[in-house]
């Protein structure tokens, strides 16, 4: 694939889009020159066509889902139905001004008021807010509701958050926004939490614990109400990161595990697009305990009129996290997704997710790769670690990754959860074929074959993609952030 | 099954090389009181033609007439080829980019937007985006707590002419930290800043000061001689700006001696759709010296191992996936496709077309609340320049006007005294481009009509 030049350099002084601009420049002789910019921005100086095509261009330099199987372990990776854009992109709904009165939002708000109806009953939550922006937003909410929760009750020697070391690297950055110290407890060799070290490390200074379950090694954590019952006869509380929700989706719901609060990744679980990092929409599930401090807004229901709640109907509220009412246009879209799915098509995520899984790991096993915890049902994801590989063979997981771009499979997640050596984290998700997950393990052998006939053939891939192996060293020492007027 | 390809085959296949008789035993490890608990509260799934009604019919019933509402978003016109491209499922569909290798579009892109953005704020760098403009001040507070090495004090200067609901989004995110928000009132006839105003700060330990340009009642800020005021007492600024003005206005990188040192905002203007509130984006640019205290993800260019140019996240040591408790900021997943959407936008109208369009929101401002301050019971409120927002004073409180006004179409401006007592009859209107004449006609008729009638 040929290089793309930077938009920049496609320019020609003086050319814009012409169409999308006034045909006259607007009289501002009464902004006063101390307020007045005084050199124009570079900006790129391009025709429509050629944005166009510039940005088609590089859009084919990219894997999607909608490209390229992508087995991303803890992404959720699925398909992302068109209607649920389509839909969300209706006139009504784009045009709508968030500070619009409710009265003229009825449309909206109702798809809203539904989707927290869905996504409290599924997860057996009291209630559910969609102000948070993304999974790390609704973690900082929910541990906030947390201290809030402790702080009202004049409780406050609460200083420490539990996170297993298996844990997303958002947990402990998130518990530190919130003034909370970390305390790490190790997973256990049969891949739950590790008991002992669990009673060791609660106690009176426990504020709670942050959880994923089905855990971010693959597999469920099968003490689960023991240890919600540890936790809670401590005083402290406990959070659900919804990161792998998907797993257990309408099977097993997080509430009557007895987590007080959790975070729904919308854009996981309930299929909104990943967008290339973002939007996201990280609902948040609440339960009996922390309702009093939900964040606002909410959306609330009046004889039949839907209206915003705001810090007047929930006075405790830990506040607002946005300008608005959290990403909107996203929600629109896991409301459809919802709906589409329905009671039964909700629990079959689950279960076909877990399928697939097991499906793909069982195949894996078959040919020789290692299994992390091969006694265990996988979840709806699964970790093999190439460690036997690297040893034997000289190649790594990263090797591994790198050489499945060129066999058309984006990679799975490497080198996470940190605990595992020379891992890879595998989530097919519940959209893909059995012929697609077949190939994956083809790819997998065929790509062992190649190492052991020539392994700095392996080392040295990708071929395939629009770049080879990047220089990262310098790219963080030379840093180059922008484009400064030379060409390229 | 929705979305679910296998065929009744398949699944006896793979549950036999699994060697379960049934999906339920994978579930086997789940206690069994937790398994499958019913979900009597969702509705039956429906087709894609059948949801395709009902969103029909709930977005007809959400439409509206002229719109002269800013307060934070704003209505543009935004180009087809915007939406048609970011949507377009090798963008729509990728997951952040951290294999570089198969996701160069992206990368490229997000870099195009940092060069664009570093450019239209006259700022040395750019992050790859943040969640929205509220959140964005959140994390440029934290920020400027981390990089103003010399200030222990958390104190920062706020004055009540910021968005106050950023300002509550602010005090949500960064309330745990140790971290004070101190109000500097403004000029109560100009809705500005006094400089004068700072002084009893003087020789005090602050670790920043934000200046929003324009500001929350639509008035341009003394940016210069605030910014010099913040930084000869060991201040950092924080500037919240909207990207649109910024195309006629002084960018933050320019204001006073030596420049604002973070700026930030809501993307949104930049072809954004308003849909009620989201998913719009943040930015976020800071000079040099404070790239490594910069949140979210970076975009940097270098080579790959044949010599060939190519993009790569950098800097990622900041991150909470490699940094966990120790990172700059919680966030992970940010706003990537709306910095599609919007670099796709400033491509289109570059330099030239946005200030156009900025032109065109201010002359249209200009003449709306001309017109507007000619009706009985309705005057100008604070004196001085604007960009395209004004705050209009009515002889009666202005929330039920804005109700009686939206119930016939028209979005009036945004009733001030929800934030404000002391500005019940005030309402901050805005006109973008998009409006026509026959629009402010409408609206100064509605307008006249209501208040036509004794208060």
């Amino acid at each position: 694939m040929s290089q793309e030049s930077l938009i920049f350099d496609l320019g020609r002084s003086g050319r814009y889009a012409r169409a999308q601009a006034p045909a006259e420049h607007a009289d501002l002789a009464d902004i006063p020159a101390e307020f007045r910019r005084k050199q124009r921005a570079v900006m790129p100086e391009v025709s429509e066509l050629q944005v166009v095509r510039h940005y088609t261009r590089l859009s084919q330099k990219n894997f999607s889902i909608d490209t390229n199987f992508y087995p991303l372990g803890s992404c959720t990776m699925k398909y992302n139905p068109r209607a649920c854009n389509s839909l969300a992109m209706l006139p009504g709904f784009l045009d709508r001004h968030p500070h619009a009165p409710d009265s003229t939002g009825q449309g909206f708000l109702g798809c809203l008021y539904n989707l927290q109806e869905m996504l409290a009953e599924v997860t057996g939550m009291k209630t559910v807010s969609l102000a948070p922006m993304a999974g790390a937003q609704g973690e900082f909410a929910g541990v906030a509701m947390i201290r809030a929760y402790h702080d009202a009750r004049g409780d406050d020697g609460r200083t420490e958050i539990i996170v297993p070391d298996a844990a997303h690297g958002t947990n402990p950055a998130t518990a530190v926004m919130c003034g909370y110290k970390v305390r790490e407890i190790p997973t256990a060799a049969d891949g739950d939490v590790d008991m002992a070290a669990l009673q060791e490390a609660v106690g009176p200074q426990t504020a709670g614990i942050m959880l994923t379950n089905p855990s971010t090694v693959g597999v469920f954590e099968r003490r689960i109400q023991e240890i919600a019952t540890l936790v809670h006869e401590a005083g402290g509380l406990l959070y659900y990161d919804g990161a792998n929700l998907n797993a257990i989706l309408g099977k097993v719901r997080p509430g009557d595990m007895g987590f007080d609060v959790i975070h729904i990744n919308l854009h996981k679980t309930f299929s909104t697009p990943h967008g290339g990092g973002g939007p996201g929409a990280g609902a948040i599930g609440v339960g009996e305990r922390l309702l009093p401090h939900t964040p606002i807004p909410q959306v609330g229901e009046d004889n039949g009129q839907y209206y915003w709640r705001t810090e007047k109907d929930i006075p405790q509220t830990i506040g607002r996290l946005s300008a608005f009412g959290g990403n909107a246009g996203v929600l629109l879209r896991a409301y459809v997704y919802a709906r589409m799915l329905g009671r039964e098509g909700m629990t079959r995520v689950a279960e076909y997710s877990t399928l697939n899984a097991n499906y793909l790991m069982t195949r894996l096993k078959a040919e020789g790769f290692q299994v992390w915890l091969p006694e265990r049902r996988a979840s709806h994801e699964f970790i093999i670690s190439l460690k036997g590989e690297a040893k034997e063979l000289g190649v790594t997981a990263g090797d591994f990754a790198k050489r499945l771009l060129d066999l058309g499979y984006h990679a799975p997640t490497a080198y996470f959860p940190l605990l595992v050596p020379e891992c890879l984290l595998i989530e097919p998700t519940e959209t893909e074929t059995v012929d697609d997950l077949d190939g994956f393990v083809q790819a997998m052998v065929t790509i062992r074959e190649e190492a052991r006939h020539d392994k700095e053939f392996v080392k040295g891939a990708p071929y395939n993609m629009p770049v080879r192996r990047l220089d990262e060293v310098k790219a963080a020492k030379e840093l180059d952030l922008k484009w400064q007027g030379e060409a390229s | 099954m929705p979305f679910i390809p296998h065929t009744d085959e398949d699944i006896r296949r793979m549950l036999a090389e699994v060697g379960v008789d049934s999906i339920n035993s994978l579930f086997d490890e789940v206690p069994s009181d937790l398994i499958d608990p019913g979900l009597p509260g969702i509705p039956e799934g429906v087709s894609e033609m059948e949801i395709t009604r009902e969103m029909n019919e709930r977005a007809a019933s959400d439409m509206l007439g002229p719109c002269f509402l800013g307060a934070g978003a704003y209505r543009h016109h935004v180009p087809a080829a915007v939406w048609e491209i970011t949507t377009r499922g090798e963008y729509y569909s990728a997951y952040t980019p951290y294999q570089a290798e198969a996701s160069q579009g992206t990368l490229q892109l997000i870099y195009e937007y940092q060069s664009m953005m570093s450019g239209l704020m006259g700022m040395d760098a750019s992050n790859a985006s943040l969640y929205d403009g509220g959140s964005a001040l959140a994390e440029a507070v934290l920020m400027a707590v981390r990089a103003n090495r010399k200030s222990k004090s958390g104190r920062i200067l706020v004055p009540d002419t910021v968005n106050p609901m950023y300002c509550d989004a602010t005090r949500t995110i960064v309330g745990n930290q140790g971290i004070t928000l101190e109000t500097v009132a403004s000029n109560a006839e100009t809705g500005a800043v006094d400089v004068e105003t700072l002084e009893q700060w003087e020789g005090e330990d602050i670790a920043a000061l934000v200046i929003q340009q324009p500001n929350w009642f639509g008035r341009l800020e003394e940016a210069q001689a605030l910014t010099d005021w913040a930084q000869r007492n060991g201040a950092l600024v924080i500037a919240v700006v909207n990207p649109t003005a910024m195309a006629v206005l002084t960018p933050p990188g320019e204001w006073g001696e030596n420049g604002a040192d973070i700026a930030c905002g809501e993307g949104q203007p930049l072809g954004i759709p308003l849909s009620s509130g989201g998913p719009y984006f943040g930015f976020m640019c800071c000079r040099k010296a404070h790239v490594r205290q910069m949140p979210g993800r970076i975009v940097g260019r270098t080579v790959d191992l044949e010599g060939r140019t190519g993009y790569t996240l950098t800097l990622q040591a900041r991150e909470q996936h490699i940094r966990r408790n120790k990172a700059t900021s919680n966030i992970c997943t940010n706003q990537g496709l709306m910095v599609t959407a919007a670099t796709i936008y400033l491509s289109l109208l570059g330099a030239e077309g946005l200030e156009r369009v900025a032109g065109h929101c201010h002359a249209n401002t200009r003449k709306l609340t001309e017109r507007l301050a000619g009706i009985k019971g309705v005057s100008l409120r604070f004196d001085g320049p604007y960009f395209h927002e004004r705050v209009v004073e009515l002889d009666r409180p202005a929330e039920p006007v804005f109700q009686q006004l939206a119930s016939q179409g028209i979005l009036a401006g945004y009733p001030l005294g929800r934030h404000d007592k002391r500005l019940s009859n005030a309402l901050l209107v805005c006109a973008t481009e998009t409006v026509t004449d026959a629009d402010i006609d409408r609206f100064a008729d509605a307008l006249s009509h209501a208040l036509a009638k004794a208060a």
